[in-house]
C-alpha cells in the first residue's frame, strides 16, 4: 500500500451545477483550500465559492487602455501637428474632434491586447500538460458535467478521508487524478 | 398554490414603505410647482411654457426609457430585467398621465415655435417650405398618435403582465410577440416626437442622428431612476433579499453602456457637423457653445460621460446597492443639465440663463410624475413570483 503513485488530487464529477456549488461550500467549510472547479460555462457563483480573489488582468487592461489611448492621440498629434502639417479646411490642426475615433479604437485595441496576453501571461497557458486530463471522464467538464478537484498540496488533504467526504457530496464519481 | 400566495403578498410593497409615504408629499410639491409656474405664466407667458417644456421632456424621457427597456426585456429576458419589471411596468403606466400633460405644451405652440407663429412664416420662405410638415394641426395630430400608441403598449403590457402573473401560460408569448412589433413602432414614433418636440424648437436646423440622441438619453435617466428605486426597494423593502448584488452588477453594467451610447451618439452628430462644417448646420453648435452655455456642455462632457466612465469602470461600485444607487442619482442630476442643455440654448442662443419657472415647472412636472409612479406600485407583488427566468438561486437566467 505504501508504494502509490503520486497523485494530483481527487477529482469528483457533479451532474449539477448546484451540487458543485453545495460541495465547494462544504469544503471550505472543512477548511480545504487547494481546489478548482471546471464547468461547460462559466458559473459567477462557482468561483465567488472558491473564493478566487482578483487578478492584476482587470489593472493591466486599465493601464493598456491608458497607454492606447496616449499612444492614439500622440500618434495623430505628431502626424498632423509635427510631422506633416496639412491645413484642412482652415480646421486646427491638432482638432480634438477628428481626433476622438481614433483615439478610442487604439483605447479599445490595446485594452483588449492587454487582456487576451495579460490573461495567458498570468494563468500559464498553453500548458501542453496538466494532470487532469489524466481523468478519462474529464472531457465531459466541456460538455454537460461539472468537475471539482481537490489538490494533494491542500494541508487537509488525505487520500482516504478526502474521498470519503467527496463521496458524500451526491458525486456521479469520485477518481484519483495521477500526477 | 397557498405558498405561491404567501409569495405574492411578501413581495407586495407595504403601505408604510418610504417610497409611499412620500407620494402625499410629491403630489403637494407637484400640485404647489405647477400652481407656481401658472402664477408665473400671467408675469411671463413665453417663458413659462419654455420651462414647462423642458420639464416636461425631462420626467417624459424617464417613461419613454421605461417603455424601450421593458420591451427590450420581453424579447431578450434576463435576471436584470425580472428585478426592475415592476418599477418599468410601474414608469410606463404613467403614459396617460404624461398625455395630460403635454396638454401645455400644445396650448404654448405659437411662444414655443416658430414655425407656429403665422407672422413668422410669412417672413420665412425656408419656414414656408416646410410647413407641409411642421404645422398646427398635423403636429398636433402625430402628437395624438404618438400617445395612443404609446398608451396601447403600455395597456397592453401592463395588461398581459398580470394576466401572467395569474398564471395564464400564454402571456409570456403574447408580451414577448408585443415587444418585437412594439420597439420599431416605438423607434418610429419617438424619433418622430423627438423631432416634433424638441428638434423643431429650431426649424432650420436638422440632424438625423438626433431622435437616438435623445433616445440614449432617456435609455440612461431610465436606467439610472430604476437602480435608484430598485435600491430604495432593496435596502427596506420587499426585495432586499431578492435582489442580489450580481443584479446590480448587470443593472449598472447597462447604466454603463448607456454612458457610453449617450457620448457615442452625441459626438457622432458633433464630429459630422464639425467636419461638415456648413452654414446650416452648424448653429445648432454654436448657440450652445458661447454666452456661457459651452461651460454647460464642458459640465456634460466631464460629468455625462468621463466621470461616470471611470466610475462604473470598478466591479466592486457596480456590486453595491448603496454606491451603484448614489452613482445613479448623480447620473440623473446630470441628465436634467443635459436636457436642459438640448432644449433652452433654443430659446436663449449664446446667452447662459437659469429661470426660477425652470426650477418650478421641472418640480411640478416632477411631483405629479412621481406620484403617478409610485401609485403603480400598489397593490401588485414587485416581482413576477412565477417568472421562469427569475433566479431562484441568484443566477442569470
Amino acid at each position: 500500500m505504501t508504494a502509490r503513485v503520486p497523485v494530483y488530487g481527487l477529482m469528483a464529477e457533479f451532474a449539477d451545477v448546484n451540487h458543485l456549488i453545495e460541495a465547494i461550500r462544504k469544503l471550505r467549510q472543512m477548511g480545504y483550500r487547494r481546489m478548482d472547479a471546471f464547468t461547460p460555462f462559466p458559473v459567477e457563483e462557482v468561483w465567488e465559492e472558491l473564493g478566487v480573489h482578483r487578478n492584476m488582468v482587470s489593472f493591466l487592461v486599465f493601464c493598456g487602455g491608458l497607454a492606447g489611448c496616449l499612444f492614439g492621440i500622440g500618434l495623430q498629434y505628431w502626424t498632423s501637428v509635427i510631422d506633416y502639417p496639412i491645413n484642412v479646411g482652415g480646421r486646427p490642426l491638432f482638432s480634438v474632434p477628428a481626433f476622438v475615433p481614433i483615439t478610442f479604437e487604439c483605447t479599445v485595441l490595446f485594452a483588449a491586447l492587454t487582456a487576451v496576453l495579460g490573461m495567458l501571461a498570468l494563468n500559464g497557458l498553453p500548458a501542453p500538460y496538466h494532470p487532469v486530463f489524466n481523468v478519462p471522464r474529464f472531457a465531459l467538464a466541456s460538455r454537460d458535467r461539472f468537475f471539482l478537484c481537490v489538490e494533494s498540496t491542500d494541508p487537509l488533504f488525505d487520500r482516504e478521508g478526502t474521498r470519503r467526504v467527496l463521496e458524500s457530496l451526491s458525486p456521479v464519481s469520485v477518481a484519483e487524478v495521477p500526477d | 398554490m397557498s405558498s405561491a400566495m404567501d409569495d405574492r403578498s411578501r413581495l407586495m410593497l407595504p403601505a408604510d414603505h418610504p417610497l409611499f409615504r412620500v407620494r402625499p408629499l410629491a403630489l403637494g410639491a407637484g400640485a404647489i410647482g405647477l400652481a407656481v409656474s401658472l402664477a408665473g405664466a400671467l408675469i411671463d407667458t413665453t417663458q413659462f411654457f419654455q420651462s414647462y417644456l423642458f420639464g416636461f421632456l425631462f420626467w417624459f424621457g424617464i417613461a419613454m426609457g421605461s417603455l424601450a427597456l421593458l420591451m427590450i426585456y420581453h424579447v431578450t429576458g434576463g435576471a436584470w430585467g425580472s428585478v426592475i419589471r415592476r418599477s418599468l411596468e410601474s414608469a410606463v403606466r404613467t403614459i396617460p398621465v404624461l398625455a395630460v400633460l403635454f396638454i401645455p405644451v400644445v396650448v404654448g405652440l405659437q411662444s414655443l415655435y416658430e414655425w407656429a407663429d403665422a407672422a413668422k412664416v410669412a417672413h420665412d420662405p425656408l419656414l414656408q417650405h416646410k410647413s407641409v410638415y411642421l404645422n398646427v394641426p398635423f403636429f398636433i395630430g402625430r402628437a395624438v398618435l404618438y400617445f395612443v400608441v404609446w398608451t396601447l403598449l403600455a395597456v397592453f403590457l401592463s395588461r398581459w403582465s398580470e394576466a401572467q402573473e395569474n398564471g395564464e401560460p400564454r402571456a409570456i408569448g403574447w408580451l414577448e410577440n408585443l415587444s418585437r412589433g412594439g420597439l420599431v413602432a416605438l423607434g418610429l414614433t419617438f424619433t418622430f416626437a423627438a423631432v416634433d418636440w424638441a428638434m423643431s424648437l429650431e426649424p432650420h436646423w436638422y440632424s438625423t442622428l438626433y431622435g437616438v440622441l435623445v433616445m440614449g438619453g432617456c435609455l440612461l435617466s431610465a436606467m439610472a431612476f430604476m437602480i435608484q428605486v430598485t435600491a430604495l426597494l432593496t435596502k427596506n423593502g420587499p426585495l432586499s433579499g431578492v435582489v442580489q448584488p450580481m443584479q446590480f452588477h448587470d443593472l449598472g453594467k447597462l447604466m454603463f453602456a448607456f454612458v457610453m451610447l449617450w457620448a457615442y451618439f452625441s459626438l457622432s452628430q458633433l464630429l459630422i457637423i464639425w467636419s461638415g462644417n456648413l452654414p446650416e448646420e452648424t448653429p445648432w453648435y454654436l448657440k450652445r457653445m458661447s454666452g456661457g452655455w459651452e461651460y454647460l456642455g464642458l459640465c456634460l462632457i466631464l460629468f455625462h460621460f468621463a466621470l461616470p466612465f471611470v466610475i462604473l469602470l470598478s466591479r466592486d461600485i457596480k456590486r453595491n446597492a448603496r454606491l451603484i444607487a448614489t452613482v445613479a442619482l448623480f447620473i440623473l442630476c446630470v441628465r436634467v443639465l443635459e436636457v436642459y442643455w438640448l432644449i433652452t440654448p433654443a430659446f436663449s442662443p449664446h446667452h447662459a440663463r437659469v429661470h426660477w419657472l425652470d426650477v418650478t415647472a421641472w418640480l411640478g412636472v416632477g411631483g405629479v410624475w412621481l406620484w403617478a409612479f409610485t401609485g403603480g406600485l400598489r397593490g401588485r407583488a414587485l416581482i413576477v413570483w412565477n417568472d421562469p427566468s427569475l433566479p431562484a438561486a441568484g443566477g442569470h437566467a
